[in-house]
């Protein structure tokens, strides 16, 4: 058996990186959006923590909640249609959502900051890369001269990978590539030497070689620097790849959480097993791949019950009365949470891969 | 000319060689007519006007132009009090010159500042600016001209505000639409996870992007202030007489237009000139800069 196809043995390789104490706390946190419809819970009641030196994954589909939930911690929730209704979100013992914009400001970059998904529209096209890199420096490192300013971009140059950064410097957005601009994305990101960066589907855009290369460099500043990062993807073979807990979101909740290893060992929650599921793989060959059926239900359309009940091939009819606690301890582990009615029965399990 | 084979490994262009090329490419009549007609009259009035503007003599009323058998010296001939109409234009290019310049920057720094406001903080600011905009721009401006003449007397500075009036609504719709665009883009999401303060993200890093624009805008307004000029001093409402400005010129030369054809037209051409040569120059620069059109 090829041992690298197995996210656990993966995983244990990247145990050699130092973990710290808890940076990030999110509590319960409820990001509400007023829509024509009503009013839409995209963020609900989602908790986690995030320790420093970790990556944290988030997942789920495409209107699950993960960028709110990042958009959110940054206190970038789209307002004033989107309000945060309720939770914590502890930054060092700091609850951010009770922060003025202005204190705000002092958090975002220099204590959290993001990479966003596409790097071709997140660098302003008309002004050098240089001189983009340089604002962020200049914010937080207040007023220097010309010389040392230049010297400290192309350091950070230097530390994205990025060759001949004397050159690069004087770029503009539209003369790199998309890797090289993701990168020169990358350097903004760290320039102030954050605790957190939230990485929003950073690699989505990249072709598959780039994106690659991206994540490992991703990993490098990791181990250089011990910053936390949060990764948003809805691709599970990433997320083996790059972190140590993941969290698994659906219509706006958390319905699984763990380490990676517990997750992709014994995925407890039936969306988790079905997402798992869905992930191809190259030593099997299959005429159809593994989908599941149907939509997340709206918010608008939601009855009470779990989220995921309509979806579910192991649903009971208690499923669609109430939504599921959360049960701790799963697969033996601490920490290893899900919400599903059918884990009240210690030895259940949703069905082994499809073989 | 020959085309030049494409070398891997040129060097990248000088400054200098930058500059040259656009330079080069630059629409050469319609910028030569502005200088002659505009720019060049209005620094330096004092030295080429051969008489003085404001006063004539009665016995030299009428007279046609020098080459037509006026007499010598009055090239574009004289006007009804007999003061020379080429020193009159002369002069008129510096009244043109100022009242665009000067409508143009207050009205066009208000439109961007109200149109950046409104399209980046939403709610009621918008909603109070955008209203204001409306309002403006469906009242017809000769009708506001004209009250506003009357009542409060025409000057150049209430010229100069009338103008400004007007643009500032055009300015601050297209502003407010432009910052509508760029503002959901991500690198002012990104500029703001930097930390950068809502103003800054205004001026550094909305406001860069709408230059191109604006400076479109700019110059095909320039073409518009003349003739709004012109047309209020038609109407008696613009730059007060004996002041020499162009529109006032043609008003006061149309009684004579079958007699001494030479007052009002000369006056009218330059004002047509002006204009067109303006719009021709923002035509070109508006296929210029337009980032679609434009080669990397």
């Amino acid at each position: 058996m090829d041992v690298k196809q197995d996210p656990a043995v993966q995983q244990e390789q990247e145990q050699g990186k130092r973990i710290g104490k808890i940076v990030l706390e999110v509590k319960d946190l409820k990001t509400y959006v007023r829509t024509k419809r009503g009013v839409i819970p995209a963020v609900d009641g989602v908790s986690f923590y995030v320790k420093q030196g970790e990556t944290f994954g988030i997942v789920g589909e495409s209107g699950g909640g993960k960028s709110m939930t990042a958009k959110s911690i940054l206190r970038m929730e789209p307002k004033p249609a989107a309000s945060i209704e309720g939770g914590e979100i502890l930054l060092d013992g700091v609850d951010l959502t009770k922060l003025s914009e202005k204190q705000m400001r002092k958090i975002r970059g220099r204590e959290i900051s993001m990479i966003f998904q596409d790097p071709m529209t997140s660098l302003n096209p008309v002004f050098t890369v240089g001189n983009q890199i340089g604002e962020g420096l200049r914010i937080y490192e207040g007023k220097m001269d010309k010389k040392t300013l230049k010297a400290k971009i192309i350091e950070l140059l230097k530390k994205v990978n990025v060759a001949a950064p004397e050159k690069r410097i004087s770029d503009y957005p539209h003369e790199m590539s998309g890797g090289m601009k993701q990168r020169a994305v990358g350097a903004i990101a760290i320039s102030s030497s954050p605790k957190i960066i939230i990485a929003d589907e950073p690699t989505t855009s990249l072709d598959l070689t780039i994106q690659a290369q991206y994540l490992r460099l991703l990993r490098e500043i990791q181990e250089k620097s011990g910053v936390s990062i949060i990764f948003i993807t809805h691709d599970f073979g990433i997320v083996a790849k790059m972190c140590d807990r993941v969290a698994v979101l659906y219509s706006g909740r958390i319905v699984e959480q763990g380490t990676v290893r517990a997750l992709f060992k014994n995925p407890s929650h039936p969306y988790t097993h079905a997402l798992i599921n869905s992930v191809p793989k190259v030593e099997k060959r299959v005429d159809r791949l593994y989908s599941i059926p149907g939509q997340p239900t709206p918010a608008w359309e939601r009855k009470k019950g779990c989220y995921f009940a309509n979806r579910c091939e192991y649903a009971v009819d208690r499923c669609f009365e109430a939504y599921p606690p959360t049960f701790d301890g799963l697969s033996g582990t601490e920490g290893h949470l899900a919400d599903c009615w059918r884990l009240e029965d210690k030895t259940w399990k949703p069905k082994p891969y499809l073989a | 000319m020959k085309k030049k084979p494409m070398v891997l490994d040129e060097q990248p262009k000088s400054k200098a060689a930058v500059v040259w090329s656009v330079v080069r490419e630059l629409p050469i009549v319609p910028i030569l007519i502005i200088l002659i007609v505009l720019i060049i009259p209005t620094i330096f009035a004092e030295l080429l006007a051969p008489h003085n503007p404001y006063s004539g003599s009665l016995r030299l009323r009428l007279q046609p132009p020098s080459f037509l058998g006026g007499p010598e010296g009055y090239l574009l001939g004289t006007d009804h009090q007999g003061r020379d109409i080429l020193s009159r234009m002369i002069y008129g290019a510096r009244i043109s010159s100022a009242v665009a310049a000067s409508g143009i920057l207050i009205g066009g720094s208000l439109g961007i500042v109200f149109g950046l406001m409104a399209g980046y903080f939403r709610g009621w600011i918008d909603a109070v600016v955008s209203r204001l905009v409306d309002i403006t721009l469906s009242i017809p401006i000769i009708l506001i001209a004209i009250a506003v003449a009357t009542a409060a007397g025409a000057s150049l500075g209430v010229l100069v505000g009338l103008v400004a009036y007007y643009l500032w609504g055009v300015y601050t719709r297209q502003t407010r639409a432009e910052t509508l665009k760029w503002a959901e883009s991500q690198f002012v999401k990104r500029a703001q996870v930097v930390g950068c303060s809502k103003l800054r993200i205004m001026f550094k890093h909305l406001l860069p992007n709408m230059v191109n624009t604006i400076i479109v805008l700019i110059t095909l307004q320039v073409g518009f202030v003349i003739v709004f000029e012109a047309s209020l001093s038609f109407v008696g409402v613009g730059v007060p007489p004996p002041n020499p400005a162009w529109g006032l010129m043609v008003s006061e030369g149309r009684m004579f237009v079958v007699s001494a054809w030479w007052v009002p037209l000369f006056p009218g051409m330059a004002i047509m000139l002006t204009v067109l040569s303006f719009n021709m120059l923002g035509d070109w620069l508006r296929d210029k800069l337009d980032p679609k059109l434009r080669q990397v």
